[in-house]
């Protein structure tokens, strides 16, 4: 992000900005259409994320994390990394985040030992599966139910829509193990390889290079060591991990908002129409304002409730407006900067077309536009 | 195996630099980075201390205003320990000046080798390694584009025109490296962290032996007479293909005698 000036940072945020930086520019910005039209980011970029330490926020050092949690930092390296304007790059690489949070929380060291150690490097991938055919926003009603056998859970059901469902060594799944209701659910980690568990892939709009896939699980067997805290906790767990999500998907469709911003910019500067730069005509000044009133706000906004997170506060109700507010900023950018650049925007490989399809699942995904809504609503007690 | 390695700490290139118009130098104000050039000859030491299975990586810089931040970038790729020379004796200081501080400096630290680059971002002498070579009275070698050492001896790749000559020679020894020839590491969360408790050392040039007369404006025997614009370049012809435009190009490469 270009608002490298704030209070908020400190010079390790700024070194760090560099360096991932550094990585987009030379290793990410270059190859992001490519790796759309492959369906998929290369392997060997876990590990050279990997080594940089862009997996470690809020996980133990002696796990290979960064041995702390802090806000700011994740949200200048989620910033930098989304200036390759790539939202599919960001969600492959980072399902390891919403999938190991439950595991770094509330797993036994062996669990994290086997777990977090080697997604933390690269060697492994994890990815969380909560959403299921039946529905996404209503967590509480999840229907795929793991009964104990022996020392085994039996899981059997499914789940859609899973960020990295294809590629994941490993997955972290909501799971009935009791009654209805928020109190019969449960978080288990189970094997990518174990027996009875299919996957398939889901063709998308957007996010290309990130593979989302329907899981089977069909009387799969789970050691029952590998159950996240109690039976019966698995609910809260969720909403936990989501408030660490959603600030992360408002950080990263504002720097969204300013990659449109920039392409659309750079476009009016350069190109003439009727005897004039497209930026000397009103109508078209009067837009990239607009872009940069909302996405300076919205920023403004995401570094004040990240520094509130590092002080021990827990802003829900914001964040879920935030991630309104981001998402809907990132729509109308995507859609003002698409006008300004005209034809081009519409053609594959553009750096606007890819951010326009890519606008409903920051929208819809994490906690949909309506459900941030009601959620906020909940917190002003109305 | 130690090595040290100069880094030199430049303005950011990003930025677009200014002359200071009474000395026609480059205006330093601002923060200074690591120079590009010379993370190639970091990301080297690493390598060839991790090859050799221990040792370490001192840097060695000389900038204005005690400035650490492109030593910070290089600690947290990996380096060790790191040497800066700052003083207000040194502004104005010439190639030759520079490396005699340089190698002042190195020669407390006596290491196996030193790293440098072939020539820096922004000032571009392409003078400085050698000169410290010849203040130090060790080998040189330039242009490197592959290290290997063992037994006191280094075998080095030196890049020429068309291809590259083989060249050992025994260290102590000075190798510039060419830009590229090595992936520097992206600095980690970690490296970034580790950096802030690593030891640098500040000194002076008296700490160093070396009077001011020596030095700065005073000592400096290279002096930027004047810095005018480069000659703006002519438009280019346009020409509209008319069904000949093959032949216009035929005769324009025929006429530049690369056909
Ligand atoms: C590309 C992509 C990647 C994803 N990755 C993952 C992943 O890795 N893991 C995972 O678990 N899930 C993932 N999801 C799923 C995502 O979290 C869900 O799509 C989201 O939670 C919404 O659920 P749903 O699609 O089932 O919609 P539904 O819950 O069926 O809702 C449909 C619509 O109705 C609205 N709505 C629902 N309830 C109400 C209400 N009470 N009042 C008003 N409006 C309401 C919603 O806002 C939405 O607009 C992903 C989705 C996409 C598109
Ligand atoms: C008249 C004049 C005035 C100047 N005034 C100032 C001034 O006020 N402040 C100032 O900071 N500089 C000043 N400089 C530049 C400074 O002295 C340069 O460091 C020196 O001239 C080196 O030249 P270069 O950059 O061309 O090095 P090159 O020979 O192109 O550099 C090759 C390599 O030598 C090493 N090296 C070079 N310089 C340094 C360094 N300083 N520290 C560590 N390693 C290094 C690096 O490894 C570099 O890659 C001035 C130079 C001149 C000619």
């Amino acid at each position: 992000m270009i608002t490298a000036s704030s209070p908020f940072y400190t010079d390790e945020h700024h070194e760090f900005r560099e360096s991932v930086r550094r990585f987009v520019a030379e290793e990410v910005t270059p190859n992001v259409h490519e790796w759309d039209m492959a369906g998929e980011i290369p392997r060997d970029l876990y590990y050279t994320a990997g080594a940089i330490g862009i997996f470690g926020d809020g996980f133990e050092s002696e796990y290979g994390g960064h041995g702390r949690r802090d806000a700011l930092l994740r949200l200048v390296m989620l910033q930098e990394l989304s200036m390759a304007g790539s939202g599919g790059f960001l969600a492959a690489l980072l399902s390891n985040y919403i999938g190991l949070s439950p595991i770094g929380r509330f797993g036994t060291d062996e669990i994290k030992a086997k777990v977090v150690a080697p997604c933390m490097t690269g060697d492994a991938i994890s990815a969380l599966a909560i959403t299921e055919p039946s529905g996404g926003s209503d967590v509480a009603r999840i229907t795929t139910t793991a009964r104990l056998d022996g020392d085994d859970y039996v899981v059997n059901g499914s789940k859609t829509f899973i960020t990295s469902g294809m590629r994941a060594d490993y997955l972290t799944v909501a799971v009935r193990t009791g009654g209805e209701g928020p109190a019969g659910i449960s978080m288990l980690v189970i094997d990518g390889d174990s027996p009875g568990l299919s996957r398939t892939k889901l063709d998308k709009m957007g996010w290309l290079s990130s593979d989302t896939a329907t899981l089977y699980f069909d009387d799969v067997r789970v050691p029952a060591d590998q159950l996240l805290g109690e039976e019966g906790t698995g609910f809260s767990m969720i909403v936990n991990n989501f408030n660490a999500e959603r600030i992360d998907m408002a950080a990263q469709s504002i720097a969204f908002s300013r990659v449109c911003f920039n392409e659309a910019l750079a476009w009016a500067r350069e190109r003439s129409t009727f005897g004039r730069k497209l930026a000397e005509h009103q109508v078209i000044r009067h837009k990239l304002v607009e872009m940069d009133r909302r996405i300076n706000a919205d920023q403004a906004w995401c570094e004040l409730l990240a520094w509130r997170l590092n002080q021990g506060d827990d802003p829900v109700a914001e964040i879920a407006e935030l991630k309104v507010s981001a998402t809907q900023a990132f729509e109308f950018c995507a859609r003002e900067a698409a006008q300004i650049l005209g034809g081009a925007s519409y053609l594959r490989g553009d750096t606007v077309e890819r951010l326009y399809r890519e606008v409903r699942v920051q929208a819809i995904g994490g906690g949909s536009e309506e459900i941030m809504r009601d959620l906020a609503s909940r917190q002003l007690g109305l | 195996m130690k090595v040290a390695v100069c880094v030199k700490q430049i303005p950011d290139p990003a930025v677009p630099g200014e002359l200071d118009p009474s000395t026609n130098t480059l205006n330093r104000d601002d923060k200074l980075i690591l120079d590009e050039s010379d993370s190639f000859g970091v990301e080297l030491a690493l390598q060839l201390v991790e090859a050799a299975g221990g040792g370490s990586v001192t840097l060695v810089s000389m900038a204005p205003r005690s400035e650490v931040s492109g030593l910070r970038t290089a600690l947290a790729m990996g380096a060790d320990d790191a040497v800066l020379v700052s003083d207000d004796a040194l502004a104005g200081t010439d190639a030759l000046g520079t490396a005699k501080v340089l190698g002042a400096a190195l020669g407390r630290v006596e290491p196996d080798l030193i790293l440098a680059g072939v020539e820096s971002s922004d000032g571009y002498t392409g003078t400085v390694p050698e000169q410290i070579a010849g203040v130090m009275g060790i080998a040189s070698v330039t242009f490197a584009k592959k290290i290997e050492a063992s037994d006191g001896m280094l075998s080095i790749q030196r890049q020429t025109d068309d291809g590259y000559d083989e060249v050992t020679c025994p260290m102590p020894a000075l190798v510039s490296v060419t830009g590229g020839v090595v992936e520097p590491r992206y600095p980690s969360f970690k490296g970034i962290m580790a950096a802030k408790k690593k030891p640098v050392d500040q000194v002076g040039i008296a700490d160093l032996g070396i009077d001011a007369s020596a030095v700065g404006f005073a000592g400096s025997r290279q002096e930027t007479v004047a810095v005018v614009d480069a000659e703006a370049r002519e438009a280019g012809e346009i020409v509209i293909d008319e069904g000949e435009g093959f032949q216009r190009i035929a005769d324009f490469l025929a006429e530049l005698k690369v056909i």
